[in-house]
């Protein structure tokens, strides 16, 4: 199999991956632009999204024969689980991990350990309550791999376009409340000069939450994704989490848009590279991207855009 | 109404009250019952809606007692931060006998441990002690967030693993595939792999340290995970997950003169003690050196040290080597001791390196060495159930309660067991709104 052969089978999974990266990521750009902190511990919201959209349509899940009608149900109702469970661990997060030290005003060196503390006690925690194996949908959810059409003789399944629409959706959603909603313009406000903003009567400390709740929904929508279309395990966070700050790099981190394309970008560069170099090496390839954009270009590929996203 | 009710519910008693119960809670919950993905509630619930959940609410309304009573410390005043600041600046004198004391019971009290314990001392806490110290450098002195710093330690054991060979049963074993043409005693191997530690370092931090000081948290996670990765996949080379087996223990031969570092755990221990106070009597000398007041002034105002003339970025670059070299050097002695792998090498240990230098305290050569020993010797002993309580930590929980120690300490304690004077009088000034108490840039964390 030539690398011309495989090209589009490797464009659409590199796309639909990339789609989820990007999902994850504008959790780090928004944050990262309010509080110019990496947020650590986002890797566990996605993971905590991804455990509580299983969990639930697993619970829901009738006995007996699923049409398709049932099906999309159940995956919209997996994506709001999960969405909740991610809203909700990134509340409790910065509740716990990141205004205690906000208040005291701490060096910014506490707030990457503190974050770093939470994501390892959320993850292990998560380890100990959900079992440490991994865990899939059930099975009969989706018929699996039914090809629904293809592109230049790519395969899509049913499964992978859900995954590929719902994180469109999302991505635009999000960028709507960005640009046109007043909670977006807070946030804007405050990623520009948060000072400046607490004066002109935006409730700063209110917008920080809600940043970090965004930033939950979407990962924690991100995380069942994810799990639909892998598995979920407690570990699952740590290395989407580090692609999603490096797709958030690769845009231009604080840049919606850019956290956007610079997801789609990574997955791509990365099946492609994975070809060449075999899966195990995967991993590499995002690391190896991070290290050059930085070397080559730090302020990503659309800048840097704090306080101006979108 | 409402608003009367909510107006009590924020008031602060409210909220302590509420923050030491949940604190119960989640107490209660981590050291609870496991649950599993067939039944993933079942943990929390067993550890709830269970008779020992009043225990652990006794014990929240107890913590709100006491952290009620004793009152909350005020903020410091400017003007008392300036009265620290003047007693911090004076030196310390030395107190030869308390370091000899400390050094004595170091020397005596393994021997009266047994051989298991032994063992634990010099892998858990002693090469840690020494990680720690490394690392020390790094986030204490610089205040630069490295997260992949195993990965060096990882270099120190592969090249040792590269430079020799052993014989067993009469046949010479090379612990990698690949092996150097001039195989070397492993007291030789030190410097190179200090050489080779330092230089990755370098390469590392060159590119990332010129940025924003988060990247360099974020690219060293990566390296990190490369570098466990490659041991991992690249069989030809570093033998994959199989590990290297066969680097020869340590030994001496100089003239008629010759030793060797056996089984026996005791000999490693002392010879790392000794390389440990070297260790910490040179990183005190470096502190107060040139160099490490020039990291102290990177840290806490990078502008003005840059506009005073101090080439941060070097200096930044120097304690990161130093952080690497340490590290290198830690690893070939872990590699002539104990047959290693790739998976040695993981996130967690670079977590578990960073948790000891916090929790003994930021910046603290002392701290250092004593959040290994408290840490890992807490591990050792919770490998036992607790008596009395009949409580024991699970091995697979370690890191729940390492995550909560990391940010408990954050919260409550940043400067850590034994903080250093100077890193606690920066935090306070931090606090203040003076400098930034780390090289992470000078942007400032909004509200």
């Amino acid at each position: 199999m030539s690398f011309v052969d495989q090209f589009w089978q490797l464009t659409v999974t590199g796309l639909l991956v990339g789609a989820i990266y990007a999902v994850i990521a504008l959790g780090y750009t928004l944050v990262y632009g309010v509080l110019q902190l990496i947020n650590f511990a986002h890797s566990e919201v996605f993971m905590l999204g991804a455990f509580g959209g299983l969990f639930a349509v697993r619970a829901l899940l009738p006995s007996g024969n699923i049409n398709a009608l049932l099906s999309v149900l159940l995956v919209l109702a997996g994506l709001a689980f999960g969405a909740a469970s991610g809203g909700l661990a990134a509340f409790a997060l910065e509740r716990t991990a990141y205004r205690p030290l906000r208040r005291r005003g701490a060096p910014r060196l506490a707030y990457l350990i503190s974050a770093i503390g939470a994501s390892l006690f959320a993850s292990n925690l998560a380890g100990k309550e959900f079992g440490r194996d991994s865990v899939n949908l059930p099975k009969d959810l989706f018929t699996y791999n039914t090809e629904v059409f293809s592109v230049f003789g790519a395969r899509v399944s049913s499964q992978d376009l859900v995954v590929f629409l719902v994180a469109l959706a999302m991505l635009l959603i999000l960028d709507r409340v960005v640009s046109g909603t007043q909670l977006g313009r807070g946030i804007r406000a405050v990623a520009q000069d948060a000072d400046t903003a607490s004066l002109m009567g935006v409730n700063v400390e209110r917008v920080i939450v809600r940043t970090f709740v965004i930033g939950g929904l979407l990962a924690g929508a991100g995380g069942f994704l994810y799990a639909m279309k892998f598995n979920a395990s407690f570990t699952m966070g740590f290395i989407p989490g580090v692609k999603a700050f490096t797709a958030a790099v690769l845009g231009g981190i604080g840049n919606v848009r850019g956290a956007v394309l610079g997801g789609l970008v990574l997955g791509l560069v990365e099946n492609y590279g994975q070809f060449f170099l075999g899966a195990d090496y995967t991993d590499v390839v995002a690391f190896m991207v991070l290290v050059l954009i930085l070397l080559v270009r730090p302020s990503g590929l659309l800048g840097e855009r704090l306080g101006r996203a979108a | 109404m409402t608003t009367a009710v909510s107006a009590r519910l924020s008031s602060p008693l409210a909220r302590r009250l509420g923050g030491c119960l949940f604190l119960a809670l989640v107490t209660a919950v981590v050291t609870g019952p496991d649950g599993s993905n067939v039944h993933p509630l079942d943990g929390v619930k067993n550890s709830l809606l269970n008779t020992r959940v009043f225990g652990f609410l006794v014990f929240g309304l107890l913590l709100f007692a006491v952290t009620s009573l004793s009152g909350r410390t005020k903020p410091i005043g400017l003007t008392q931060v300036r009265t620290r600041l003047s007693q911090a600046v004076g030196q310390r004198g030395t107190r030869p006998t308390g370091y000899l004391l400390l050094l004595a019971i170091a020397v005596l009290v393994p021997l009266q441990l047994s051989p298991a314990a032994q063992g634990s001392l010099f892998l858990d806490v002693g090469i840690y002690a020494l990680l720690a110290l490394g690392l020390n450098v790094v986030v204490g002195y610089a205040g630069l967030l490295d997260l992949g710093y195993i990965a060096f330690y990882a270099i120190g054991a592969y090249t040792t693993a590269y430079f020799t060979s052993s014989v067993i049963n009469g046949k010479v074993v090379y612990p990698l595939p690949v092996h150097s043409p001039l195989l070397l005693n492993p007291f030789f191997v030190f410097p190179i792999a200090v050489l080779i530690a330092s230089v990755a370092g370098i390469i590392l931090g060159g590119p990332t340290l010129r940025l924003r000081g988060d990247y360099l948290a974020i690219v060293t996670l990566g390296f990190g995970e490369i570098v466990q990765i490659l041991a991992r996949n690249s069989d030809p080379l570093t033998n994959g997950s199989r590990g290297a087996f066969g680097v020869p223990p340590l030994s001496l031969h100089i003239g008629g003169f010759s030793y060797t570092w056996g089984q026996d755990a005791l000999p490693y221990y002392y010879l790392l003690l000794g390389i440990v106070v070297v260790v910490m009597i040179a990183f005190s000398r470096l502190e107060r050196s040139r160099i490490g007041r020039a990291l102290a002034a990177i840290r806490e105002d990078e502008v003005a040290a840059e506009a005073s003339g101090v080439q941060t970025l070097r200096y930044k670059l120097l304690a990161f080597a130093i952080g690497a070299s340490t590290s290198g050097f830690a690893g070939v002695l872990y590699a002539t001791r104990q047959f290693f792998n790739p998976e040695t090498f993981s996130l967690q240990a670079s977590i578990l390196v960073l948790t000891i230098v916090i929790f003994g305290g930021m910046g603290n050569i002392f701290g250092a060495v004593l959040g290994a020993v408290v840490l890992q010797g807490l591990a050792y002993i919770l490998r036992d159930p607790i008596p009395l309580i009949g409580f024991k930590v699970p091995d697979a929980d370690r890191f729940v309660y390492f995550g909560a120690v990391i940010m408990i300490m954050m919260v409550f304690r940043p400067q850590g067991l034994v903080p250093s004077r100077r890193r606690k009088r920066e935090i306070t000034m931090s606090e203040q709104g003076m400098g930034s108490a780390d090289s992470l840039g000078s942007g400032e964390v909004s509200a």
